[in-house]
């Protein structure tokens, strides 16, 4: 045996337990550290659960808000509000999000694209209650007043850089060879945008609007300056008092879009500022319901990916 | 340049007819010619093979008989390709339907992730046509002809990503035959799979060989061997561009070819 050959054999030993200690600790390491990460998470959500959860009940889903002193009395106005109010936003982000993402992911060194990319970034890191700010200003000061409409506007400007991020992001991930094999049995090109490209992304873009939505939901501060919030907002009285008075459904529906509105978050941020405890204990029951809504909301992108992949998968 | 003299035409006379023709064919992308002096006359219901080292251009000129190359920016085309005497790069040709009579099957197996059935009625679709009874026909006619209707004839609606890498890769034979082509291009079609389904891709070439044109890229040398009629070698000059440097019957090439370059590199000394 040569030399080194000693040496190495002697160093392997020793070496060998260094490294079984060194991994040992840093195991236990990223493990802690990992249950600390999550720590956060379960605090917000067990103590959420905790506070609130005694005092939500069907009422609380069914009644508009009842004044204070009486019993009863649930937020009906701040669900249908915030249904109401995403819904929209959805509606106005969606279409442009997607074809502005097309475009970038199509023709991403054009100087029209590079532009798009930059500025979907700067739109991204503008403060939400800025948006707001613009939303008052351009729709609510015009309009002359506060309305579901001018908060549907400003949550989509929020959710617009989400959208466009990942549908960008998606279409880029679809196999070039797809395209190829589209074009290569003479598809147009928009046809293969249409039939093999947007199909092939479509789970992964249905998340991304999924998850904008769900961001655009806990919004606060944008709602703030556009919906108002409004306690007697109720659909079905409002479609009751249409029906009745022979209205067309376009009144009725712009009559729904058209005036303030409550939502979950507001809903939260005014009852926890007031001096009473039936107040703060709705507000923390506010507290779980809007959460509740966002997990579903991302539970259900998650599972519909999953099954979609499986079904795609065989 | 040296080229041999049955380039220039069929390389036996009365075997055959000449379904694609190239005249002094470059491609270049940007300033780089990628192509030089390409002449080829591709026998029709014959399996032409192209074969030589990586970066020849052998894709290349295989992306040229359908004009893929058209999509990558930048890429432009001199000389002349002509199928049944018209050329497809002449101006007011629809390439879609040089696409139609061109078909093409890629390296990677590539299923549109949708059913074995939408896959192959993806192509009659694009050209109208849409009656139930007619796509049915066409695409239990392709299957067939793919030599696959026995493996997914139960189950025609499930994911065409739901087969294995052989089962796709027949798929996208399908997918192309829908259509009808006349030529059918191959980029190493089998580069990707086992050796028992690289045999039935060769078998299945035989077959396909008595209605279609075929033209195979391959770095399997014992595959041009074997399933080919004619192979064209192809190798980079000085200038980094490719060129074909002999072109024959597939046993002469393989047996005794002219150029020594093509020896060396059918019988493995390089490339």
């Amino acid at each position: 045996m040569s030399h080194f050959a000693e040496l190495m054999e002697r160093n392997r030993v020793s070496h060998g337990r260094r490294r079984k200690v060194a991994n040992a600790v840093m195991l236990s390491l990223t493990g802690l550290l990992t249950a600390l990460a999550l720590v956060p998470l379960f605090w917000i959500i067990g103590y959420v659960i905790l506070k609130g959860g005694q005092y939500i009940n069907l009422d609380f889903f069914i009644h508009l808000p009842r004044p204070l002193g009486m019993p009863g009395g649930g937020v009906l106005s701040a669900i249908e509000g915030t249904l109401v109010v995403t819904f929209l936003a959805a509606l106005f982000a969606i279409p442009p999000g997607v074809l502005a993402a097309f475009y970038a992911a199509r023709y991403p060194n054009t100087p029209l694209g590079v532009v798009l990319r930059f500025s979907t970034d700067v739109l991204s890191g503008v403060p939400s209650i800025v948006v707001g700010l613009f939303a008052y200003s351009v729709i609510v000061v015009p309009m002359g007043h506060y309305s579901g409409l001018a908060g549907g506007a400003a949550l989509a400007v929020i959710m617009l850089p989400t959208i466009i991020r990942t549908t960008e992001e998606m279409l880029k991930l679809v196999p070039a060879t797809l395209r190829e094999a589209s074009l290569g049995l003479g598809a147009p090109e928009w046809k293969t945008s249409l039939n093999v490209l947007f199909p092939a992304a479509s789970s992964g873009i249905l998340t991304g609007f999924l998850l904008a939505l769900a961001r655009a939901a806990g919004e606060t501060a944008p709602l703030l300056m556009t919906t108002l919030g409004n306690e007697h907002f109720n659909i079905s009285q409002i479609f009751t008092a249409g029906v009745q008075g022979h209205k067309s459904i376009f009144t009725i529906l712009w009559s729904i879009v058209n005036q303030p509105v409550d939502s979950l978050p507001l809903t939260l941020w005014k009852y926890a500022q007031q001096p009473y405890p039936e107040r703060v204990q709705q507000a923390w029951a506010v507290a779980l319901v809007l959460m509740l809504f966002v997990l579903i909301v991302n539970a259900t992108a998650r599972v519909w990916i999953q099954r979609r992949n499986r079904l795609m998968k065989g | 340049m040296e080229i041999s003299e049955s380039v220039f035409k069929p390389a036996v006379e009365g075997d055959g007819v000449a379904k694609v023709n190239i005249k002094d064919l470059a491609v270049y992308y940007g300033k780089f010619r990628a192509l030089a002096g390409i002449n080829l006359s591709v026998h029709e219901k014959r399996i032409t093979a192209i074969i030589g080292p990586s970066g020849c251009g052998k894709s290349t000129l295989l992306r040229s008989f359908n004009r893929m190359n058209d999509l990558t920016p930048g890429c432009r085309v001199q000389g002349e390709i002509s199928l049944d005497g018209e050329n497809i790069y002449a101006p007011g040709v629809d390439v879609v339907d040089i696409r139609r009579r061109v078909g093409m099957v890629f390296q990677r197996a590539n299923p549109f992730p949708k059913s074995i059935y939408d896959n192959v009625a993806y192509g009659p679709r694009l050209y109208g046509i849409h009656r139930k009874a007619d796509l049915d026909e066409i695409v239990e006619k392709s299957i067939h002809q793919a030599a696959l209707w026995e493996e997914v004839k139960d189950k025609l609606h499930q994911s065409g990503l739901s087969l294995s890498g052989g089962q796709q890769q027949r798929l996208c034979i399908a997918r192309a035959l829908a259509v009808e082509p006349e030529v059918i291009l191959m980029d190493e079609p089998a580069s990707a799979l086992d050796p028992i389904s690289t045999l039935r891709i060769e078998e299945l070439m035989q077959e396909l060989k008595k209605d279609y044109t075929i033209i195979i890229v391959t770095h399997n040398m014992q595959q041009a061997a074997r399933v080919s009629d004619y192979t064209a070698m192809m190798m980079i000059d000085e200038q980094r561009a490719g060129r074909m440097i002999e072109y024959d019957h597939t046993n002469i090439i393989f047996t005794r070819p002219k150029d020594k370059r093509t020896e060396d590199y059918v019988t493995g000394r390089f490339g």
